[in-house]
């Protein structure tokens, strides 16, 4: 049984206390800058949680057995989607507000023929982009990963009073029954929160481009977790075959990162026409250094530093590692979120590492504090056994 | 020189395994062990060396992409430039991303396809080659574990039985 101590707990508290700092520092100084910076990180650790919910539901719906010792942290991670996905709602309705200037299609005019504001293009997509529909969306998705979160760790808890194969069962239907959900909804919170933000350009495949950043991450943080529990005496049945096969999915995921990455960009770069290829140019004229650097840091370092066997089976390479993609795709997001929110006159300054510090605070004060609430290895589950002698 | 093997069939890849293992304890080395398919774990119980067969892999890959830039450089740049969506066409560097494609293409094809001629050949597989294993059974249901005594016949059928083998035959090498 994990328990929060009280460094943890500290520690999660400066952490807040600095996203704090950042935040108030950022509203009194430039709220045109911390709008979107406060989008960007809470977006970022919500995405990481639910990346979590998706890996633990893929579990279920797959009948894997290996990660059972792992499933108790990625029921952690996802109890941070509900407070994530509020305070995106709070963001959203800041904009609906005209609080913040985020989403263009929100602004006045954009929409009405008889205003000097009117953009046809925009207009065109009013069926879609309206301010209710939106937040109706919104809500929905929220309630929907949140349930399929709270589903499983719910059964997961009664499956450790009762025993048997029913909460098993049952996970394994929720958690199809939530894939299908998460297929859509991943896809469409993509263009709605983020791709939206560019509301003239679109890209088909953008939906996947953003959930695999974010499963990315997520699977990042989960072997962080993993390996900080290790490493302070939890988790004895998880060895460093299952710390290899975290590894695999970090490595391939980041792989599969950039061939989406590198589908949509040589498309655009390729037809060169210029309602399409606007984004990329923006990108690699403004926003040159951060968007060659997560490139490298997403694609080349996965592949030079976790290609052998041998770096995937280290506890402190693959920890390493986890730190440096989830730094890779947050500025991944920066540089998808940023270029049309601030423009040219983006900094990766205290406002936005501090934000992305404080988000984390707050994510990994959920995620600990869920972890201590249960044993960390689901004792009564029926591919306990599995997951005990996996062997690699 | 030993001029004769001792075969020990097994027919459980559990108890297989632990047998392997147990043999080796007694400090006797085991030549080969003949299964129907893979067994997991036991290259690790036989203490065989890891494969190398990655890092050539790793090789035949870079090699693949160095081909196929070789090739897409001679083409497009140096024999016969096209002007494809006004792209420039006298540079390799600026023009690349549009040759990524193949380059990942020919990477995984050289990768692939040398990895396994590698593999066939370390194994002495051709067409035409003569199967090596010396008991038909090893093909359907049978595990067998090929032992060269050196004199010490005895102790070596022993620990086979010991260890869980069905059947000990001999066989003298010609």
């Amino acid at each position: 049984m994990y328990t929060f101590s009280k460094n943890a707990k500290l520690v999660t508290y400066i952490m807040m206390a600095i996203g704090a700092i950042a935040l108030v520092y950022g509203f009194a100084t430039d709220g045109h800058r911390t709008w979107p910076s406060l989008l960007l990180n809470n977006f970022f650790w919500m995405a990481v949680s639910l990346g979590a919910i998706f890996f633990l539901a893929v579990q279920y719906a797959a009948e894997a057995g290996w990660a059972t010792g792992l499933k108790r942290i990625m029921q952690a991670q996802g109890s941070h989607v509900l407070f994530g996905g509020i305070i995106m709602l709070i963001i959203f309705i800041a904009g609906a507000m005209h609080w913040n200037h985020i989403y263009h299609w929100m602004a006045e005019g954009v929409m009405d023929p008889e205003s000097h504001h009117y953009d046809k293009i925009i207009a065109g997509k009013q069926a879609y982009l309206n301010v209710p529909f939106f937040l109706i969306r919104a809500i929905i998705y929220i309630a929907g990963w949140a349930w399929a979160g709270h589903m499983l760790r719910k059964l997961s808890l009664k499956e450790d009073m009762i025993g048997g194969t029913e909460p098993y069962f049952k996970s394994r239907k929720i958690s199809a029954i939530f894939l299908v959900f998460f297929a859509v909804t991943s896809s469409m919170a993509a263009w709605d929160w983020i791709m939206s933000i560019d509301t003239h350009w679109f890209s088909t495949l953008f939906g996947w481009y953003v959930f695999i950043s974010f499963f990315v991450s997520a699977l990042s943080v989960l072997a962080l977790l993993t390996v900080y529990l290790k490493k302070i005496g939890h988790l004895e049945i998880i060895r460093v075959d299952h710390l290899h096969d975290l590894g695999k999915f970090m490595f391939a995921f980041s792989i599969f990162w950039t061939y989406l990455w590198f589908s949509q960009f040589m498309l655009y770069w390729y037809s060169n026409i210029p309602e399409e290829v606007v984004y990329f140019q923006q990108r690699i004229t403004d926003y040159k250094w951060p968007f060659f650097i997560m490139l490298g840091i997403n694609f080349a370092l996965p592949v030079f530093l976790m290609m052998t066997r041998d770096a995937k089976r280290a506890w402190n390479t693959v920890a390493i590692m986890a730190v440096i993609i989830v730094f890779g795709h947050w500025m991944d997001f920066f540089v998808m979120i940023m270029p049309a929110t601030v423009g040219h006159h983006f900094h990766i300054g205290f406002v936005e590492i501090g934000g992305f510090i404080g988000f984390g605070g707050f994510f990994f004060f959920n995620v600990l504090r869920t972890l201590a609430k249960a044993p960390l290895i689901p004792k009564n589950h029926p591919m306990l056994k599995e997951s005990e002698i996996h062997h690699i | 020189m030993a001029n004769k093997v001792i075969h020990g069939i097994f027919d459980d890849d559990d108890v297989l395994l632990k047998g392997v293992k147990e043999i080796r304890e007694r400090g006797i080395s085991i030549d080969e062990v003949y299964t129907p398919f893979p067994v997991h774990g036991l290259d690790h119980a036989l203490g065989l060396a890891r494969t190398r067969i990655s890092i050539a892999a790793f090789f035949y890959g870079i090699m693949g992409t160095m081909l196929a830039s070789l090739m897409m450089y001679y083409m497009m740049i140096a024999d016969w430039p096209q002007n494809i969506g006004g792209k420039p066409s006298f540079s390799f560097l600026q023009n690349m991303p549009s040759f990524v494609p193949i380059m990942f293409e020919v990477t995984v094809l050289c990768a692939s396809h040398l990895m396994a001629i590698t593999f066939l050949i370390r194994c002495g597989l051709f067409p035409g080659a003569k199967a090596q294993n010396p008991d038909p059974r090893t093909t359907d249901d049978k595990f067998l574990v090929e032992i060269n005594s050196d004199g010490n016949d005895e102790a070596v059928r022993q620990a086979l039985m010991d260890a869980g083998a069905v059947e000990v035959n001999e066989q003298e090498l010609a």
